[in-house]
């Protein structure tokens, strides 16, 4: 039985990864699960220089999941390089590095630091946030603008480049084609779904934000929709994510068309989600008789 | 050591309206220290994070772990409804605590205020010191009273007036002419703030113990976060993580 999965010319033990923003740089959660187990730790977004994110409530619980507007808040690439990387370069896992940014300069100056670190086996470039005003969700939102962005990241960059894709949008494969013309190696989605809670009783925004992103179970079907969509319109591979709490949900998003699959808000709920997920999928290659995890990406009829 | 398991619970009663006092069976309560919190999950899954609480006690055999919580929502109603012999998923422990070696041979305050008053009775077994206890509620209802006075001078202060003094834990220093060398607090905000005035003023420290809303309880998302003097250790940017690096802070270290 053969797990492996492979994007852009890399090559992952298996298909879990877990979302930026919600496994740091895995030193919290290394306490729970064992990294060398996991396909990749995707890290949370770094910019070029220290952000201090958002005010407070930065986070609300909604029906079947949950909503944050964190505002990207990170220590800038000079202390991820310096903390982050030596930490996780201990484990046979691979890393990929989220990049966040306000304007095109930004993400270019971290895109350039990063090519200078081996380890690191590619760049996810965060482009759909949607608790930062500047930036970042501006890039994500308009077919040109992405491309434009996707375009420049491509010029400096050393390592492969996956474009994370906001489902906050009329048409996904719209901006799946614009990324993958303009020479995007990878896309992952989705990002969250921008939603609102409101206090009755207080008559107020319970986010400070007013606004937030929301994940978890809650969203995954309309995650699955979008990730076959997605692979209907474009070559190059996909990370799927939005809500998977099981092997069962990660296989959804296989079969759907993905190459390999991120677990985000669930890491807080369970925070053994990814190393069950990983076993759950196994479990079900046994049952199924599946010799290559690949034969499963897109095998929905 | 954190870590997530399935506790049982050994006891529940409601010893003030819609305040609930549970003893868990967990090994967690071998590392348990005062001021330090649990993330407690409701099985309801349209309620996924777990609810943030506090340790009130810790069993002196260090196999079981007191919470006092308030029902507050869905999460805390459902854990309400526990009995004896239910199981309940806990993770644990988490936080810091409070640095209680600070106080020994020193006259000190330890001041809970509502819902933030069950932190204090683990704070006032392990403290060596000279305790005065200073405890606000809104009215008669004076929960976990008589286990404070086992362990130090109680004070009592009401927002109703109907127990103590009329007020709240800063009314009931000046009222009974208290002094300190040293503060621990927990409690609501104002009161947060109040303490952190008044230790300025005097020139003493004190240690306040912060809520926020929470998502991961162990520093990774970073939804809980207080606004800090310094630079932070792990984003750099002052704002600290009210879980990891708290939730007991000295109070002139944050901006609240």
């Amino acid at each position: 039985m053969n797990t492996q999965t492979t994007i852009a010319g890399i090559t992952f033990k298996n298909p879990v990864m877990t979302a930026s923003g919600t496994f740091g740089s895995g030193m919290e959660y290394s306490e729970f699960v064992d990294l060398n187990q996991l396909g990749a730790v995707v890290t949370k977004g770094v910019a070029n220089v220290p952000w201090p994110g958002n005010p407070t409530p930065r986070v609300a619980e909604v029906y079947g999941g949950m909503l944050n507007a964190i505002g990207l808040q990170n220590p800038g690439i000079d202390v991820f390089m310096e903390r982050d990387i030596p930490f996780l370069k201990q484990y046979d896992t691979r890393i990929i590095v989220n990049i966040c940014g306000k304007t095109v300069e930004d993400y270019v100056e971290v895109v350039e630091r990063l090519g200078e670190e081996p380890a690191v086996a590619m760049l996810e470039i965060n482009v759909s946030c949607p608790n930062v005003k500047e930036g970042a969700i501006a890039f994500g939102q308009k077919a040109d603008a992405l491309f434009h962005i996707t375009r420049e990241v491509k010029k400096h960059a050393r390592q492969p480049v996956i474009m994370k894709l906001s489902p906050n949008v009329t048409d996904i494969t719209e901006m799946a084609r614009a990324a993958e013309a303009a020479g995007a190696d990878a896309l992952s989605l989705i990002n969250t779904i921008t939603g609102m809670k409101i206090d009755i009783h207080k008559r107020k925004f319970v986010l400070a934000n007013k606004t937030g992103g929301m994940s978890g179970p809650a969203i995954k079907p309309v995650a699955v929709r979008m990730v076959y969509q997605t692979a209907q319109a474009v070559q190059i591979p996909i990370i799927g994510m939005g809500g998977i709490a099981t092997a069962e949900d990660a296989i959804e998003f296989i079969l759907a068309g993905a190459s390999a699959v991120s677990i985000g808000a669930m890491n807080f709920v369970n925070p053994y989600t990814t190393v069950e997920v990983v076993r759950g999928i196994e479990e079900y290659m046994r049952q199924y008789q599946v010799e290559n995890l690949t034969d499963l990406i897109g095998a929905v009829q | 050591m954190k870590e997530k398991e399935t506790a049982i619970i050994l006891s529940q009663r409601e010893i003030a309206p819609q305040i609930y006092n549970m003893w868990i069976e967990t090994y967690l309560a071998e590392q348990a220290k005062a001021g330090q919190f649990l993330c407690i999950y409701p099985k309801d899954k349209s309620t996924l994070l777990p609810r943030p609480i506090s340790i009130c006690e810790v069993r002196e055999d260090r196999k079981a772990l007191r919470i006092v919580y308030r029902v507050a929502g869905q999460g805390t109603r459902e854990f309400a409804g526990y009995r004896r012999g239910d199981t309940i998923a806990v993770m644990g422990t988490l936080g810091n605590g409070f640095p209680v070696e600070d106080a020994v041979g020193k006259k000190v305050f330890l001041m809970g205020g509502g819902i933030g008053i069950p932190p204090i009775l683990q704070l006032a077994k392990e403290i060596r010191g000279e305790k005065q206890i200073l405890l606000g509620y809104r009215d008669a209802h004076t929960f976990l009273r008589e286990d404070m006075e086992k362990h130090g001078s109680v004070y009592i202060a009401t927002e109703d007036g109907s127990v103590g003094v009329r007020g709240n834990v800063m009314d009931a220093i000046a009222e009974n002419g208290l002094e300190a060398d040293l503060i621990y607090a927990c409690g609501p905000m104002p009161m947060l703030r109040a303490i952190k005035a008044y230790a300025a003023e005097h020139r003493m420290r004190a240690y306040i113990s912060l809520e926020e809303r929470m998502a991961c309880g162990v520093g990774a998302c970073l939804g809980c976060v207080v606004k800090t003097k310094e630079v932070d250790h792990h984003s750099h940017v002052k704002n600290a993580r009210i879980c990891t690096d708290g939730p007991v802070f000295e109070a002139d270290e944050v901006d609240i």
